[in-house]
């Protein structure tokens, strides 16, 4: 126990000696949830846009004014005339131009119908996207304000309803992700470089020849940084709860729960990939990209995982973040408890005990 | 015996790292394993402190099998790599404490043994591990080796890298070790520290040329050594070379070390050969082999 402990004592003057690795593990998590929580975001918000209305007359003005009582969108500029359009497009300030066809209101009352053309550019696809189904909607409400009186014949009206997260706040969807990104990261990258440097430097050699046994140095080497990453998830969250307004629905003792056995499972992984690099960079590269990427793109927290196509739906199964991010967001924005996320649990449990036994099993007694 | 090896061989590819090695070392000794780099001697360090698996034969340290009871052996014995292993981050202090810890003693429970060394180095016990000289990295790494009160120490070229007189209050310490009764296996390319040990092994591209006291190998030199000076080196090495009764020559310090192929080597003969291709203030002496002229024979 004593050895235990000066092994301990040791890793973390390691950690507090080497400002490069004390700043990606308090730095990051700190800049990442920042980052993905204010910069990057599906929102729209004071969108500008640039009207050309041919007919200037009184329902042309009131759809005018509600488009621009909303807060999506902002009237940048009125166009004169057709040619207008692709200029303004062109200078990019510009998201979107509404074009309302000549007699728009006469039309209406005449003939029941009238046009307005919605132009976006769609150089980003997403906004372009989100743009016109918000137009759309609004002139779908004026509408039905005109026709409150007369009552149709007919009429499906969608009643739609967002649960869990109603007014789509992106931050709910990348806070789990990036939770796990970063759990992920500090864990598995931060053990395997740590083992590795010892193989690189040599001491292992020293530490192998010692009566310490293999797993006293393993554990001794993960212990520290099961500590420093739940600090991170406490900072994770709490950063979440506080700035962004996250709610936690469910237990936070459950989710902390979780997050203790995902960290596991990581620095699992972290020292099976210190078993197959000799050096310190194989061992970052193999993280960032074995480790990184999958957790990015299959996990399920940018891309939906229903709409990737099978093979690699199949694929992001084994991936252990996905099932964390699962039960994040089980556990955050639905409140509910283990009666719902146990086949989860059980999954994540199932592949750290795997990747526990396999870095046991591969771990070196000696050099070769 | 301490150490006992028995037709060790350890192959990594197709690279032979060390053939059909065999010696004994006994308790108490101070043993050299002496040659050239990539002679095998890190390998067979490693077969010995049980890091690695030899391909053939057995292996014994302090009577415990390296393969079937390598735990045993780490217990018990102190092991120096030939890179300085210990850790740059960590304070002289620090280093110590730790090691210490990690073979469950205490930096006072043995602060005898490593007392004559450590005091060389107390003076900087707050400085990080990292920023001492080669001299005294070498000097903490022995500490550490030692801490643990080992049986059996191996050290692995622990003077490659470490200043002339530094080198010469290593070997100082080595010899005040052996005196409190540490068997130890050194190993080192410089042939001036063999005469140091008491037995020696001379070993070059994984073979064993011959093991005796540094005194009876220098005996078995079978030729007569000549130092031969001259003003112009270059030139001296040269005409040497094209000389018809050369056996040997290489340069020694300020000197060549030469042999002649015949029994009858008249050195008259010499200096008017090298007097006639023009080289001047010519020196010609006889000499003691040293065991670098012993190992350059035996290595040809």
């Amino acid at each position: 126990m004593k050895r235990f402990i000066g092994f301990i004592k040791k890793e973390f003057y390691h950690i507090f000696r080497d400002k490069r690795s004390l700043f990606i593990l308090f730095g990051m998590p700190i800049a990442q949830i920042l980052l993905f929580g204010f910069a990057i975001t599906n929102e729209i918000n004071n969108v500008d846009i640039a009207i050309l209305d041919h007919s200037k007359d009184v329902t042309t003005k009131e759809i005018i004014h509600k488009i621009s009582a909303s807060n999506y969108f902002s009237i940048h500029q009125f166009l004169e005339k057709e040619s207008d359009i692709e200029s303004v497009f062109k200078k990019g300030k510009v998201k979107a131009v509404l074009n309302f066809e000549k007699d728009f209101s006469k039309n209406l009352i005449k003939e029941n119908h009238s046009t307005i053309q919605v132009i976006t550019d769609a150089t980003d696809p997403n906004t372009a996207n989100t743009i016109s189904n918000y137009v759309n909607a609004i002139l779908q409400s004026y509408l039905k304000e005109q026709n409150k009186n007369s009552t149709m014949a007919y009429q499906i009206r969608p009643q739609t309803r967002m649960v869990y997260n109603p007014e789509l706040k992106s931050v709910y969807m990348f806070v789990p992700g990036v939770m796990t990104i970063i759990l992920m990261l500090v864990s598995a990258m931060m053990t395997s470089i740590s083992i590795t440097r010892e193989k690189e430097l040599g001491t292992m050699e020293i530490l192998l020849v010692s009566p310490l046994k293999p797993f006293q140095v393993i554990i001794g080497k993960v212990f520290p940084y099961i500590f420093l990453s739940i600090i991170n998830a406490i900072v994770i969250i709490v950063l979440s709860i506080f700035i962004f307004k996250m709610p936690v629905q469910g237990s936070l003792f459950l989710l902390g729960i979780e997050s203790v056995i995902f960290i596991i499972t990581s620095l699992a992984l972290g020292i099976l990939i210190s078993t197959i690099s000799a050096t310190q960079q194989t061992a970052m590269m193999i993280s960032l990209m074995g480790l990184m990427l999958p957790v990015i793109l299959l996990s399920g927290f940018i891309f939906p995982v229903s709409s990737m196509p099978v093979p690699l739906q199949v694929i992001s199964n084994v991936i252990p973040a996905k099932w964390f991010i699962i039960i994040v967001k089980g556990i955050m924005l639905k409140g509910v408890g283990l009666q719902f996320l146990w086949k989860e649990t059980l999954i994540l449990l199932g592949m750290t005990v795997f990747f526990i036994g396999l870095s046991i099993k591969k771990y070196k007694i000696r050099l070769e | 015996m301490s150490i006992n090896l028995e037709h060790i061989s350890k192959s990594y590819g197709k690279v032979e790292a060390v053939k059909n090695i065999s010696f004994k070392v006994n308790p108490g000794e101070l043993f050299g394993l002496i040659g050239p780099d990539g002679a095998g001697k890190t390998t067979l360090f490693r077969i010995l402190t049980t890091l690695l698996i030899a391909d053939e034969g057995k292996a014994n340290v302090t009577g415990f099998d390296v393969v079937k009871d390598y735990k045993n052996i780490r217990k018990s014995v102190g092991y120096m790599p030939g890179k300085f292993s210990l850790y740059q981050d960590l304070t002289v202090e620090e280093n110590l404490t730790f090691f210490a810890t990690i073979f469950g003693t205490t930096i006072e429970e043995n602060y005898e043994l490593i007392k004559e060394i450590y005091v060389q180095i107390e003076p900087f016990k707050k400085r990080r591990a990292g920023k001492l000289s080669g001299g005294m990295k070498q000097k903490l790494a022995l500490c550490c080796a030692l801490i643990h009160k080992p049986k059996v120490l191996f050290l692995d070229e622990p003077t490659t890298g470490v200043d002339p007189v530094s080198r010469k209050e290593f070997w100082e310490m080595l010899k005040r070790l052996q005196q409190k009764g540490i068997t130890i296996l050194v190993s080192t390319p410089y042939m001036d520290e063999a005469a140091l040990c008491d037995r020696i092994a001379l070993i070059q591209d994984g073979e064993i040329l011959e093991i005796d006291t540094p005194a009876n190998i220098v005996k078995h030199f079978p030729k007569t050594i000549y130092n031969i000076g001259s003003k112009d080196m270059y030139e001296l090495l040269q005409k040497l070379k094209e000389f018809e009764h050369t056996y040997s020559m290489y340069p020694f310090g300020e000197f060549v070390h030469y042999t002649d192929k015949r029994d009858n080597f008249n050195p008259t003969e010499l200096r008017q050969y090298l007097e006639k291709n023009g080289l001047q203030n010519i020196t010609i002496e006889k000499t003691k082999a040293t065991i670098e002229d012993t190992f350059m024979e035996l290595a040809k």
